[in-house]
């Protein structure tokens, strides 16, 4: 998933449109041409575009204190510093034998010299590489715990580093020591091409290093994901739940199991820290919540997922659902499934999302997933919590539903508050779309464009109603349109249309209820309806049985006055 | 694998890794007779070379390349 450097390189001939642009100074004591194409091709990768400032090789101090240098020039947005373990190593060596306890203490002044000239004098933000730690075998094992050795030196400086970085807000810390540790220091550094040309980063090591800088500036723009949504058998447990069973699906202690246990509790970190988890599976439903909710092993319960989707309808439609119901951008969610196939579809329709290419090898999922640091944290501000939250409450909706033991409950706790009104300019235009869009809840499928409805609504006797509803979430806006038509003292139902999304809220009492307190207030005794069947149309085959109508021929008929249903939803005046 | 064939795979790789148009080596080019072939992409190519062929080349060896020629037979050294 992560380019190589061929590609980055490639990259910066063919510019596409980018989303954000800023400028970036490249000071360092090795050489670093091939760092800067990594960064800038990187960039784009990510449809950033960085103008680069490289520095005179090896020039770091001279170029932050002079103000007549290129860089002050130059007016960098973001000061990067890389300064590597080899020429670290390099200095600590020409340290005086007495003054190592103090070699990282010194350095870290030094350091906090550039990020003050930096901020103060450039106005820029700073970021700095902390070191590779590499125990020299001066001092054998004992380098460990040995003041005056550079292992013990180097640690020093990268914790005073970390440290300071954490209370300073416009300092922050490109994380070689995690590449390293991911690489190795062989994998970081090629020997060959340091010798031969004082590069520090091997090839290989180059996209890493340039996703290492680049990936929290992206977020500092506000682009990180939020949103990771699951795929279930053998990606969040071993085995098939639906032919397997609850008992046999490995998850757990023993064997392969451990893999997907450690899976799920990094995964519950993730949540912990506000990303919002959802499920995408082929399942039946109450199949798929099974172990969620019987399985003492399972580490990720119900309650951790925002949205449960098992169903037999494709992934890509899943997650169009999941990202309706949540409302943010494809591009901030993470799908992960096992199935190659399942995986290239959803790549295939929706190329927004992220989709990594898990290994086949479940025991390596996790692994291959920390590398690819998908979760990256706003380092610039400190909105995080703040936006987790928002997002949370959006998708707290649909949980929500999960807590209440009945139906009632919920709808009681929703604050559901409808506003009635007749047609109008402003609302013209979605009472329109509704009629001509809307196939399932549709009781006599008759469409009108504006135009026609405008003629409709000027007759005398025809009256059209219209139902908007909020609760305590959000507002869902126009929802429901009731046609009407008296006739003497019969008011028929010409059409009776509601949108999908508030199924299930009490809306149809509720619109009835209204009718009869209007029929009345007209002068009318009976309100008639008609159901005319459509392919689509089947969920309001039993609409008006269920209302107390009674089927008189082809019409369904209600005397007035009739008693109102009952609804949680207030009327709002 | 022959000279010509390493050549004819050299020739590719390099037109990659360059990228600026098509490379024909002979086994007396010279960094001077291609565009774009300097310290930088030099190295480039080399560590290009050692995960295609899945070799290793030693520092003394690289400094040692006078022509593709000299790289070709070290390549194809290397190989057999």
């Amino acid at each position: 998933m992560i380019p190589d450097f061929s590609r980055l390189k490639k990259n910066i001939k063919n510019k596409s449109e980018c989303r954000f642009h800023f400028k970036m100074a490249v000071l360092a004591d090795t050489a670093t041409q091939l760092l800067c194409t990594a960064i800038e091709g990187y960039g784009v990768e990510e449809r950033m575009n960085i103008d680069i400032y490289e520095g005179p090789y090896n020039q770091v101090e001279a170029e932050l204190y002079n103000p007549n240098s290129g860089l002050y020039a130059f007016k960098p947005d973001y000061v990067l510093i890389f300064e590597s373990h080899k020429k670290l190593l390099k200095a600590f060596y020409n340290t005086p034998l007495q003054d190592r306890d103090f070699f990282a203490d010194n350095k870290f002044e030094t350091v906090k010299n550039y990020y003050n000239i930096v901020t103060e004098r450039l106005n820029a933000k700073f970021i700095s590489f902390n070191f590779c730690e590499e125990n020299d075998g001066v001092f054998g094992s004992a380098a460990a715990v040995y003041p005056a050795s550079f292992l013990f030196q180097v640690r020093r400086l990268n914790f005073l580093l970390a440290d300071y970085a954490s209370k300073e807000k416009k300092f922050s810390i490109a994380d070689m020591l995690s590449l390293q540790n991911n690489f190795g220091l062989d994998g970081i550094t090629d020997e060959k091409i340091y010798i031969s040309s004082s590069m520090a980063v091997s090839i290989d090591a180059l996209p890493y290093v340039a996703k290492c800088i680049t990936d929290p500036i992206k977020a500092g723009y506000g682009i990180i994901r939020k949103c990771l949504i699951l795929d279930l058998d053998n990606t969040l447990w071993g085995g098939v739940i639906g032919d397997d069973g609850i008992n046999n699906i490995q998850i757990g202690e023993l064997g392969i199991g451990k893999a997907f246990s450690e899976l799920q509790q990094w995964i519950k970190e993730l949540k912990n820290k506000g990303i919002i988890l959802c499920v995408a599976s082929k399942n039946t439903e109450s199949i798929a919540k099974e172990p969620f909710e019987l399985h003492d092993d399972m580490v990720l319960k119900l309650d951790d997922i925002s949205v449960f989707m098992a169903n037999w309808d494709n992934k890509v439609k899943n997650i169009q659902r999941i990202q309706e119901i949540l409302n943010i951008g494809f591009d901030s969610m993470v799908f992960l499934d096992d199935n190659p196939f399942e995986r290239g579809i959803v790549k295939q329709y929706i190329p927004e999302i992220t989709v990594p290419d898990l290994p086949e090898d479940p025991s390596l999922y996790l692994g291959y997933l920390k590398k690819l640091n998908l979760f990256e944290n706003i380092s610039y501000s400190d909105n995080d919590t703040e936006r987790t939250k928002q997002y949370q409450q959006e998708a707290k909706r649909v949980t929500d539903h999960n807590f209440f033991d009945n139906e009632e409950d919920f709808l009681k706790s929703l604050g559901m508050e409808c506003t009635v009104e007749p047609v109008t300019a402003f609302n013209m235009p979605r009472t329109s779309q509704l009629t001509l869009r809307s196939n399932q809840f549709n009781l006599r499928t008759v469409r009108y464009d504006e135009v026609a409805l405008q003629d409709f609504a000027a007759k005398e006797n025809n009256y059209i109603w219209n139902f908007s509803l909020k609760d305590k979430y959000g507002d869902h806006g126009l929802i429901a349109i009731v046609m009407l038509k008296k006739n003497d003292n019969v008011l028929f139902i010409h059409n009776w249309i509601m949108s999908c999304r508030v199924l299930k809220r009490g809306m149809e009492n509720f619109t009835l209820n209204y009718l009869v307190e209007f029929g009345s207030s007209i002068g009318c005794k009976l309100i008639t309806g008609e159901y005319i069947p459509t392919p689509k149309n089947g969920i309001v085959k039993d609409h008006y049985d269920h209302l107390g109508f009674q089927k008189i021929h082809d019409l369904w008929e209600l005397s007035l006055p009739a008693d109102p249903l009952e609804t949680f939803i207030k009327k709002k005046i | 694998m022959t000279e010509n064939e390493l050549l004819a795979q050299l020739s590719l790789l390099f037109t990659d890794v360059i990228d600026e148009g098509d490379v024909n080596l002979t086994m007396d080019t010279v960094a001077d007779d291609v565009e774009g072939w300097d310290s930088l992409t030099h190295i480039q190519i080399i560590v290009a070379v050692e995960k295609k062929f899945g070799i290793r080349f030693s520092l003394n060896e690289i400094q040692l390349f006078k022509n593709v020629g000299d790289f070709v037979r070290c390549v194809k050294g290397k190989l057999s």
